[in-house]
């Protein structure tokens, strides 16, 4: 359902200012979203000063900074620091990116940092990502066969195994599907880009044998056609993917078989 | 055992503007929804002139009123610029769903594509208009 405002206990209220700190000369704002779900109180964007002199180039060396040696309950997922492992995906200045491979540089002014938008927040800079999840789950993300299995390996042509670039790269960050208006608005229904990715992934590999039992269950006007090419998830993918192409070649398969 | 507490969690802010950065290519799908919409009110402006027309004078001298005045000049002039958008985004939509036009630079030239372009049949739409 469509909607342009946040529910009464997701209202953002304005948070603490922690001290600058002293004798810096070089020092940059942070806003960063809190929400604590021991005391039950609304959300607040809390304000922090960093001495960007001892400060790494990344936005995620700027949270773990704070973590370290501001305020140690600011809480975030994070892990590989590469962009390979997509757990610290945010919304930092106004777009959704991974923390650790988007420079501090790139941000335009003071740094405001949210959780992916339109998301249930476990706490501070962590989301909900259960029906995300899920969602990726249902398109059966793995080689479906029937016929009988080979000696060694499934082979594929080096042809074949190309179509698979710029698919199979997805760290499901979930940046793209919580980027999508449509997402936001009908996510209980609508698939979302990274598992339409994911969809078509499996859909064009030549190894695959289910690829007429895929496209049945995408068959629907919510999973698969709450597209409308907005194309956010291209512009936003940290990883430089395209999924709203790889969504309107699954449209063109659903148009090529009824033809 | 602990017992657990039932949080209700909040929903992260997503609006367009303040928390998600306004985009070329979600600014131009939505002005193709909104000129969608558009040319639905002010065809019904137009279907009232014509049952007016047919229902009494007092009635038709009143919306005829409406729909000479500047109002309802500026009112067809926003249709026109509809009508000619939501045509120009309906054919990009054409050739996105071809499977063409998809990586961000292209659509965002065809965006603004559609909207000089739009601006532009407007204004000759409105001077053929004028010397007809």
């Amino acid at each position: 359902m469509v909607q342009f405002t946040l529910p009464k206990n997701s209202k953002i209220r304005v948070g603490k200012t922690w001290p600058r700190p002293e004798g810096a000369k070089n020092v940059r704002k942070f806003m960063i979203y809190r929400w604590d779900p021991d005391t039950g109180e609304n959300p607040r964007v809390d304000t922090y000063f960093l001495d960007m002199d001892r400060c790494g180039p990344m936005v995620l060396d700027a949270l773990l900074k704070i973590k370290n040696e501001i305020d140690p309950t600011l809480t975030f997922r994070r892990s590989c620091r590469e962009g390979i492992c997509g757990s610290c995906a945010m919304n930092i200045d106004g777009i959704n990116t991974l923390a650790c491979i988007y420079g501090l540089d790139e941000v335009r002014g003071d740094v405001r940092i949210y959780p992916l938008p339109h998301m249930p927040v476990v706490k501070d800079l962590v989301p909900d990502l259960t029906h995300f999840y899920a969602q990726h789950a249902s398109i059966m993300p793995f080689l479906q066969t029937k016929t009988n299995r080979p000696e060694k390996e499934w082979r594929q042509s080096i042809e074949d195994r190309k179509k698979l670039d710029g698919l199979y790269e997805c760290v499901m960050c979930a940046s793209c599907s919580t980027s999508c208006p449509s997402y936001w608005w009908n996510s209980d229904r609508y698939l979302g880009p990274a598992a339409l990715l994911h969809a078509y992934r499996w859909i064009i590999d030549s190894r695959d044998e289910a690829t007429g039992e895929r496209l049945d269950a995408l068959e629907d006007p919510f999973k698969l056609y709450r597209c409308h090419t907005i194309m956010n998830c291209t512009k936003t993918c940290p990883k430089g993917l395209n999924p709203a192409k790889a969504i309107a070649e699954i449209k063109k398969l659903m148009v090529s078989r009824h033809v | 055992m602990a017992e657990t507490k039932r949080v209700e969690r909040p929903l992260s802010p997503f609006m367009i503007g303040p928390y998600y950065r306004v985009q070329m290519t979600s600014m131009s799908s939505i002005m193709t929804r909104a000129t969608g919409n558009a040319l639905i009110a002010g065809f019904l402006l137009g279907a009232w002139w014509l049952i007016a027309a047919v229902s009494s004078p007092g009635h038709f001298a009143f919306v005829n009123w409406i729909v000479t005045s500047w109002i309802g000049w500026l009112i067809f002039a926003g249709m026109a610029w509809s009508m000619w958008y939501h045509y120009l985004t309906g054919l990009r939509h054409l050739w996105w769903d071809s499977g063409r036009g998809l990586d961000i630079e292209t659509a965002e030239k065809l965006g603004w594509g559609a909207f000089y372009g739009a601006t532009g049949l407007t204004l000759f739409t409105l001077i053929v208009l004028w010397i007809v």
